[in-house]
C-alpha cells in the first residue's frame, strides 16, 4: 500500500499540452502512472504521443487530477477537477493567488477532495505511481512516508535515505505556500492509518505553525516513530526566504520553537539533512 | 514550482496614504490630507488646512510613532521645522522620503479593525476590538477576551448581517451600530476586491464626528499583480529593501541579503535554506539567500554570481544545486561566464551531472558530492 495514489489510480493531466505539461506527462507514464488523459480546452481529440486530449475533465474518466495550468486559470481547472469528483487534486503551479486558493480549499472541503498544493512538486509511491514532477529515479520502494514543504530539500534528503538503503511509501510534498490544501497532520494521518508505513520523515521551515500544530497531533494521534528537519535555523525575522509561506513573522514562526515542539512529543530534528537516516535508523 | 524565472517577488506594502485612498473609494471616513516629499509647499497648505496640524513619515515599516515620525504642530514654523526634521530621518534604517499633513482629530475613543489571511482556516478572519491604537497581537496575548473574530466563507464572501453582529457584540447600539458594520464590511470587500493579503484600521477612531480611519495598513498579494494592476510599481520605488535586493527582484531571482561573507547560491527556497543553516552550522556566515528557482539556465547562473558579488566583503561562495529540473550543464557553464573573483565551492547533483563536472574540471574547479563538505569547504575558505 501506499498514501494517495497507486498504480491502480487513472490520472487526468490538467494543461498537459504545455511545455511542462508534455515532458512531466510523459515521465510520469513512463515511469508506469495510469495516465488516462490530457486536458486543454480546445484541443480536444488529439494525441500527445499515446495520450489522448479532451476539452474537459468529464471526459477523461479519471480519479486523480494532476494540474500545469498557468497560476490564473488554476482556480477553474482545479474546481473543475474537484466538480467532477477527482482526489486527491495536485497543483504543481507556483503564485496562485492566495484568495484563489482559499476558495479551491473551500469548496474542496465541501466535495470531500484532497488538494495537494499549489506551490507543490507533488507526490510519488516509488515502485507504483509518480503524480508529480519529483525526480523519481532518487526514490526507492520501502516503508518510511516523507511530507515536506521543501521540493529540492525533500530530493536532497531522499538522497540520503536511498543511499542508506531506507526506502519510502509514499513522499508528498504539501508545497511552500502560506494556504494550501493537504498539510502535515492530514498526511501524517494517512501514514499512520497505512499498514506499510513503519516510521515518518516531515521536513518543515520556518513561518507559520503548522510544525507546531502537527507535533500536537503527535502527541495524540502518532504512534508511529517519525523523524523531522527544519530548514531556517539562521533565517532572520521579517524576510520571506523564497517561499512565500516562509517568513519569521515577530517572534512567531522561527525554527526554534519549532524543534522544541518537536522534540517536546520526542520528535528527533536532524541539525543536517544527512542526519536524517541515521535518526530513522535510531527509530526503527 | 512551474513558473519560475522572471517573475517578481515583491511584498507589495502601501503606504498610509495609498491605503487611505482606496478607503476614500469605497466610503471609508478617513482624512487623506496632503502629501510631501519636501518642505516647499507646506505654507500654502497649511493657509489652506489651517493649524493645528499631525505630520506623519510615510514608512513601510511598524514602531513609526515610536521612531519619532508623527509630530503635531501648533504653529507654521513649528510645522516646517518638524516636517523638515521627519524629511530628514530614517526609521529602522529606511529613509522618510514622503510626509503626509493630517489635520489632528479629537479622539474620544480607539478601536481596531482589520482583516488576516488565517493560513490555519484556509480562509480570511476579521479581527474587532475596542482595545486600538496598540499592536493587535499584545491586545491578543494579554486580553484576548477583548478580540471579535469572524471567519469570511471563501465562497460566499462576507455579508452585511455579520458586520452587523460583530458591532454589535463589540457594545454598539443604534446609529453607531450601523456605521461600524458599514466600515467593517467595506474593509472587507476591499480584502477580497484588491486581493490583498492584511488590512488594518488601527486606530479607527470615535470622533466627536463620527468614526474616522486614523492610520491604514494594507498589503497586497503579489501572485494577484496580474490583475490588480493598479499596484505594479517599479521596483525602485518600493524603499524596504537594499540595492542589492532591488537588482535582484529586477533579474527575478528570490534574494535576501544577510551579514556574513560566504555567498550562497542555491536551487529551490528549502535548499537554499538549509544551506544557510550548514554553512553556520560548521562556523561560516552567510552573506545573502539566494534561490535561482527549478529549471534555471547559464544566464541566470552569471546573473545570480554578479548579484551575490555585489555586496562587500564577501570572501568565498557556496553553490548547491539538486538538478530535477535544472540541467547541472547550464549551471557550469554560467559559473565560467562570470569568472567570480574570491574562490567558489560547488555541489552538484542530478540531470547532466557528468557534463558539469568536466566543464567545471577542465577550468580548474573541484565538484563536491555532498552539500555538507562543499560547506565546509566554503567556510574554510572564507
Amino acid at each position: 500500500m501506499a498514501i494517495l495514489v497507486n498504480e491502480k489510480t487513472k490520472i487526468v493531466v490538467q494543461g498537459a499540452t504545455g511545455h511542462q505539461g508534455q515532458f512531466h506527462s510523459k515521465r510520469m507514464k513512463e515511469y508506469g502512472s495510469q495516465i488516462v488523459g490530457g486536458v486543454t480546452p480546445g484541443k480536444g481529440g488529439q494525441m500527445m504521443g499515446d495520450i489522448p486530449i479532451y476539452d474537459t475533465v468529464e471526459e477523461a474518466g479519471a480519479d486523480a487530477s494532476i494540474l500545469f495550468v498557468p497560476a490564473r486559470m488554476m482556480k477553474d481547472a482545479a474546481l473543475e477537477a474537484i466538480s467532477n469528483g477527482l482526489s486527491p487534486v495536485v497543483c504543481i503551479t507556483e503564485h496562485v493567488p492566495v484568495q484563489d486558493a482559499m476558495f479551491i480549499m473551500e469548496y474542496a472541503k465541501d466535495h470531500g477532495a484532497d488538494v495537494v498544493g499549489p506551490n507543490t512538486p507533488g507526490l510519488i509511491s516509488p515502485g507504483k505511481a509518480l503524480l508529480g514532477i519529483l525526480p523519481p529515479h532518487i526514490f526507492k520502494e520501502g516503508s518510511v512516508g516523507l511530507v515536506s514543504r521543501s521540493g529540492t530539500l525533500t530530493y536532497e534528503i531522499i538522497d540520503e535515505m536511498t543511499k542508506g538503503d531506507i526506502g519510502q511509501s509514499t513522499a508528498l510534498g504539501i508545497g511552500g505556500d502560506p494556504v494550501i490544501g493537504m498539510d502535515f497532520i492530514s498526511a501524517l494521518e494517512r501514514f499512520e492509518a497505512d499498514k506499510d508505513t513503519k516510521a515518518m520523515v516531515m521536513i518543515g521551515e520556518i513561518g507559520g505553525d503548522a510544525e507546531e500544530r502537527a507535533a500536537e497531533f503527535i502527541r495524540e494521534h502518532v504512534s508511529k516513530p517519525v523523524v523531522s528537519y527544519i530548514a531556517g535555523r539562521t533565517a532572520p525575522p521579517g524576510k520571506r526566504m523564497g517561499h512565500a509561506g516562509a517568513v519569521i513573522s515577530g517572534s512567531s514562526g522561527t525554527a526554534e520553537a519549532k524543534i522544541e515542539a518537536l522534540n517536546a512529543v520526542d520528535v528527533p530534528v536532524a541539525t543536517m539533512p544527512n542526519e536524517v537516516p541515521e535518526l530513522l535508523r535510531e527509530m526503527l | 514550482m512551474v513558473s519560475k524565472i522572471g517573475v517578481e517577488v515583491i511584498i507589495m506594502k502601501l503606504l498610509e496614504y495609498e491605503a487611505k485612498d482606496i478607503f476614500v473609494e469605497y466610503g471609508i471616513p478617513t482624512s487623506t490630507g496632503y502629501v510631501l516629499e519636501d518642505v516647499d509647499n507646506l505654507k500654502a497648505i497649511l493657509y489652506k488646512m489651517g493649524l493645528p496640524v499631525v505630520l506623519k513619515a510615510q514608512v513601510l515599516v511598524g514602531g513609526r510613532g515610536k521612531a519619532g515620525g508623527i509630530k503635531f504642530a501648533n504653529t507654521e514654523e513649528e510645522a516646517v521645522q518638524k516636517a523638515q526634521e521627519i524629511l530628514n530621518m530614517k526609521i529602522k534604517d529606511l529613509p522618510v522620503k514622503k510626509l503626509l499633513v493630517n489635520k489632528p482629530s479629537q479622539i474620544e475613543k480607539e478601536l481596531y479593525v482589520g482583516f488576516v489571511v488565517d493560513r490555519n482556516k484556509k480562509k480570511m478572519t476579521l479581527l474587532a476590538s475596542t482595545e486600538g491604537g496598540v499592536d493587535i497581537e499584545q491586545v491578543a496575548a494579554t486580553a484576548p477576551d477583548k478580540i471579535q473574530r469572524l471567519d469570511i466563507d471563501p465562497i460566499i464572501g462576507i455579508q452585511e448581517f455579520q458586520c452587523r453582529e460583530v458591532a454589535r457584540r463589540l457594545g454598539y447600539a443604534g446609529k453607531e451600530l450601523r456605521s461600524l458594520a458599514t466600515i467593517i464590511y467595506k474593509l472587507g470587500r476591499i480584502m477580497h476586491d484588491k486581493d490583498a493579503e492584511l488590512i488594518e484600521i488601527n486606530p479607527l477612531a470615535v470622533t466627536p464626528e463620527g468614526f474616522e480611519a486614523l492610520d491604514a495598513k494594507l498589503i497586497i498579494d503579489d501572485n494577484s499583480l496580474y490583475r490588480q494592476t493598479e499596484f505594479k510599481k517599479d521596483v525602485k520605488d518600493t524603499q524596504e529593501y537594499t540595492d542589492i535586493e532591488k537588482s535582484a527582484m529586477e533579474a527575478g531571482l528570490a534574494y535576501v541579503e544577510l551579514d556574513g561573507d560566504v555567498g550562497i547560491i542555491g536551487c529551490g527556497a528549502g535548499l537554499v535554506m538549509a544551506s544557510l543553516d550548514v554553512v553556520n552550522h560548521y562556523g561560516g556566515k552567510p552573506a545573502n539567500f539566494l534561490d535561482i528557482g527549478g529549471g534555471a539556465n547559464a544566464e541566470n547562473m552569471k546573473k545570480a554570481l554578479e548579484i551575490i558579488t555585489m555586496k562587500k566583503g564577501l570572501k568565498s561562495i557556496f553553490i548547491n544545486i539538486f538538478g530535477g529540473i535544472t540541467r547541472c550543464d547550464e549551471i557550469a557553464n554560467g559559473i565560467l561566464d562570470f569568472k567570480p573573483s574570491v574562490p567558489v565551492y560547488v555541489r552538484m547533483m542530478g540531470t547532466n551531472e557528468k557534463e558539469a563536472k568536466e566543464i567545471l574540471n577542465k577550468a580548474g574547479y573541484e565538484l563536491y558530492q555532498s552539500m555538507q563538505e562543499a560547506a565546509k569547504a566554503a567556510v574554510k575558505g572564507a
